[in-house]
């Protein structure tokens, strides 16, 4: 076996060594019973060129050259190469966790930066080192505001992603938060009278996404101080980072929980991503996840640490402010290098590119005949359509001209019916969104 | 004698200083370039109004050739695998395969948007259904979902399973035990589940004390949390009258699989008696640790369990195609968006090819002679608190160094010296003053040699020259840190610094 580093001979010595006569020996705790007599029915060993082959094969059934409006939840933004190029260092790929701080200030110092330009993009004061990704983030977020508040109930607007509707919902069952739902208004923005019902003396957060699900930018000063009012936390989740490039952060909120596969991350069938939470200062005790601070050696040179532990599992046991261990740092890792490439000029350009291109987008369909479902409200990147015929069959007929549809909206909103939510960004090409245009009337 | 003289795998070595990126940051730097808008341009005031960014404030602005140079230099700031043995005991850091790496990225499946119509994304399919059937097979359990994104991910997964399959019987039960060796993560799921945590203890040898086992099981107990081999690297010999004990109560045997380096292809917790358990495929299939992740944390499970696996999961279609079945109403729901860690999954099942089922056995039988060897050459030196048979990885302790006043942490800083990385400190809790060494499998005799005789350099300073080790490293970057400050006085960010005369001003 090629990865393995001894020969038969170093094997053998080793066994005189430890002094048992057969590598068997070492397993004889195991009771007889359970060891396996014969081989695990896998497949045989593969070469290196075998399995190349193999993936290679996988991919093309997979398909490839195909322009997408697919946004929803994930999105297919250009990666610079120097993103793979730096993360590929075996320094940082095949490190762990910075539990040493003398030999892994790379580390620490990158997931440093990362936090640093987090709470400059997101507008809040304390960023941790990520979390699995925005669904698991937006669970965390309302945990951590029942921490906060010390009360029990949450309000989702269902302009959330439904799939982090989900994931919030299975994370929550079992520990004594109940969730209510509001609706959105005809602007695609959540209902902000629903949500003044829905928001009482024993809401601890209020989750809502911007832009939402829809595509739709929310108001969320507005939003913020409906919920602050009631003395409760609103959690804002953004699932397209690239916004914050053009609008104005959520300043307002209390907890953002951010996906940031946007920045550099391949869309990779979905994972891994990179969650991460930020929050104002006087929450941070309550924060999940690792985090990284700057601190001094005995010689006063600077240098960082991961710190305030004491909040986590290894040490906190079941009082853990979660249970969340390990994190998305290599992930993180790609997003740093993406803001560090864009930069303070390049992410209001990159996204002004997102803007121009979804609106062209929208004029064009609008003049073949859909209808924009949403009105009054601004968008960033991604908006949804009405179209008379069966947005399956326009789907179909675009996958035809290698164009991968809209998402259709009819599984998660049944009450949209024939609606379908269209995200273009700066790799959409005007001669891909002429040609969706013609047939979406 | 010199404080390096007997360093042999390591030397010092300039490396480059590096502050950080916004210092570097000057105003109209670049490190892009956008193609020409194909699109009429749009006035973002218009369209957003009010809502309009106005400025990005402290982001940076640095060219391309000075990014590659800050994180190619803070990269060399790090001790990595790549470099040498990493024995971070349950953490298995083992090889991770450049082919891993290539396979991962092709485009085909990099690219790949999780929305994209099932019928041209039949590749996805087939490795997220290729994976799954080989780990229910090294796993020996029935079924598997792979959407979990971690270690701790999957526990909260698989007790959420358990959970469920009680209800279903009529009573989720109360309580969930954990051994007082467990990782930390356990209770902390346990907890996130709604379930009590009651500490089950070890007996003399380190395993499950079966008195205490038979005296706390019943019918409140929903599940024992059981990590085998356990944190000293013991497997639970009396394994199957632990299972037989929940069993007769009703309760489940959820397993840790933190530790199946130890097992692949020797033993198969299914077969032993474990209902429920995760995996990590940053730990034992050989996906990276990234610094810190990403992983990903398989549940695989016994029959009954299946009905409540996370929506969705990939069945084959009546005309022979893959697909995602999403009507599963006993299901616990989603525990993640999309599928899981994909990329994870390609790397996983491409470790599990190179290897073939020999390869895999041979795996773990290395991995559990290395343990053995570090123990046989530290074994006197260094305190074996637990003397039951080792399996893939070792415990001492620093009690005998502790009389010198050298703990458990100082041995490890003297290590960094020596060119290792150290061991897991202080772990697990049931051992003061714990050296948790792990070598995994990837480790050559030589540099197993290397090791022990600086364990053995170190053992001897701590005899001879303790102050040596009180203060080391000595030949890193930085030294020990100040840690009470940083978690006195968080700084969690970079801001610019203020100049004095603006102080004044203000």
């Amino acid at each position: 076996m090629r990865y393995l580093p001894k020969s038969q001979s170093d094997r053998e010595e080793m066994l005189k060594d430890i002094g048992v006569k057969s590598v068997d020996d070492l397993f004889a705790a195991i009771p007889a019973e359970y060891r396996l007599t014969g081989d695990l029915k896998i497949p045989r060993s593969y070469a290196e060129s075998e399995i190349v082959e193999f993936f290679r094969e996988r991919a093309t059934e997979n398909r490839q050259g195909y322009a997408t409006f697919l946004g929803a939840g994930a999105y297919s933004h250009y990666r610079p190469v120097v993103i793979d190029s730096l993360v590929s260092r075996g320094e940082f790929f095949t490190a762990y966790t910075p539990y040493q701080p003398e030999i892994a200030q790379g580390t620490l110092q990158s997931i440093f930066e990362f936090q640093s330009m987090i709470c400059e993009l997101t507008g809040m004061d304390v960023a941790n080192a990520s979390m699995y990704d925005g669904s698991t983030g937006a669970a965390e977020g309302l945990m951590m505001a029942v921490r906060v508040t010390g009360r029990h109930k949450s309000v989702i607007a269902t302009s959330v992603h439904p799939e982090y509707r989900e994931v919030i919902t299975t994370y929550a069952r079992h520990q004594g938060m109940p969730l209510a739902t509001v609706g959105y208004g005809k602007n695609g923005r959540v209902d902000l009278e629903a949500l003044d019902k829905a928001v009482d003396s024993e809401t601890a957060g209020v989750l809502i996404q911007s832009p939402n699900f829809f595509g739709t930018i929310e108001d969320v000063a507005a939003v913020a101080d409906l919920v602050h009012k009631k003395g409760a936390m609103l959690v804002v989740s953004i699932a397209e980072a690239v916004s914050l490039g053009i609008v104005k952060p959520p300043a307002e909120a209390d907890i953002v929980s951010l996906e940031a596969q946007s920045f550099g991350v391949p869309l990779g069938f979905g994972g891994p991503y990179c969650g991460v939470m930020a929050t104002r200062d006087r929450f941070v005790r309550q924060m999940p996840g690792r985090l990284v601070g700057e601190t001094t050696d005995r010689n006063g040179k600077r240098g960082f640490v991961l710190t305030l532990s004491t909040r986590e599992q290894h040490i906190r046991r079941e009082k853990a402010t979660s249970n969340i261990c390990t994190n998305q740092a290599l992930v993180a890792l790609m997003c740093n290098i993406f803001m560090t490439i864009y930069g303070r000029q390049g992410m209001k350009e990159l996204a002004q590119h997102n803007l121009a291109k979804a609106h062209y987008a929208a004029e064009q369909f609008k003049k073949n005949g859909a209808r924009l479902v949403f009105d009054g409200a601004p968008f960033f990147n991604e908006f949804v359509i009405r179209t008379s015929g069966d947005p399956h069959i326009i789907n179909d007929k675009l996958l035809e001209q290698k164009i991968i549809g809209g998402f259709l909206l009819k599984k998660f909103y049944p009450e949209l019916g024939n609606a379908s939510l269209w995200c273009c960004t700066e790799t959409t090409t005007r001669a891909s969104i002429d040609a969706a245009a013609k047939e979406v009337a | 004698m010199g404080i390096n003289d007997k360093i042999k795998k390591a030397t010092t070595h300039i490396s480059q200083n590096e502050g950080l990126i916004f210092e570097k940051s000057s105003p109209g730097k670049k490190a892009y370039k956008l193609p020409p808008l194909d699109v009429p341009a749009v006035d973002a005031a218009e369209l957003l109004g009010d809502l309009t960014r106005e400025d990005l404030g402290q982001m940076p602005e640095v060219s391309e050739i000075e990014i590659i140079r800050h994180f190619t230099r803070i990269s060399t700031w790090n001790y990595a695998v790549d470099h040498g043995m990493y024995p971070l005991g349950s953490c298995t850091m083992k090889y991770n395969a450049r082919v891993n790496e290539t396979v991962a990225r092709l485009t085909g499946l990099a690219e790949a948007h999780p929305y994209q119509p099932e019928r041209i994304s039949q590749g996805a399919l087939r490795i997220i259904k290729m994976l799954s059937d080989q780990l229910i097979e090294i796993t020996g359990m029935d079924a598997i979902t792979l959407q979990p994104a971690a270690g701790a991910h999957g526990e909260l997964t698989g007790i959420l399973l358990v959970r469920a399959y009680l209800e279903s019987q009529g009573n989720p039960r109360k309580k969930i035990l954990v051994p007082d060796s467990a990782h930390g993560t356990n209770p902390a799921t346990a907890a996130m589940c709604g379930y009590a945590v009651e500490n089950l203890k070890s007996n003399a040898a380190g395993m499950v004390d079966m008195a205490s086992l038979e005296a706390q099981v019943n019918e409140d107990v929903a599940a024992l949390m059981l990590t085998n081999p356990n944190t000293l690297g013991v497997f639970e010999q009396e394994i199957h009258k632990i299972a037989d004990v929940l069993h007769a109560k009703g309760a489940l045997m959820y397993m840790d699989g933190a530790n199946m380096n130890a097992l692949v292809g020797k033993v198969r917790p299914g077969d032993f008696g474990a209902d429920v358990m995760h995996l990590n495929l940053h730990k034992t299939f050989s996906t990276p640790h990234g610094g810190g992740g990403p992983g990903s944390g398989p549940v695989a499970c016994k029959k009954m369990l299946e009905p409540f696996l996370p929506t969705p999961v990939v069945i084959t279609k009546p005309d022979g195609t893959l697909g995602f079945d999403y009507n599963r109403p006993q299901s616990i729901g989603r525990v993640r968006m999309f599928y899981g860690n994909f990329g994870m999954f390609v790397r996983a099942l491409a470790y599990i090819m190179a290897n073939g089922p020999e390869g895999l056995r041979q795996t773990t039988e290395d991995a559990v002679l290395n343990a053995n060897y570090i123990r046989k050459h530290l074994q006197g030196l260094y305190e074996l608190p637990y003397d039951t048979p080792t399996m893939h990885e070792v415990v001492f302790s620093d009690r005998i160094q502790a009389r010198k006043g050298i703990k458990t942490g100082d041995i490890a800083k003297r290590l960094i010296d020596y060119g290792f990385h150290p061991y897991t400190v202080s772990f697990p809790l049931v051992v003061p003053g714990a050296l948790m060494i792990e070598p995994t499998e990837s480790e050559s005799k030589e540099e197993l040699d290397q090791f022990i005789d600086a364990m053995k350099a170190v053992a001897e300073e701590a005899e001879n020259s303790p102050e040596i080790i009180a203060d080391a490293p000595h030949n890193t970057r930085v030294s020990r840190m100040d840690e009470t400050a940083a978690a006195r006085k968080p700084v969690l960010r970079w801001k610019p610094q203020v100049k004095e005369a603006e102080l004044v001003t203000k």
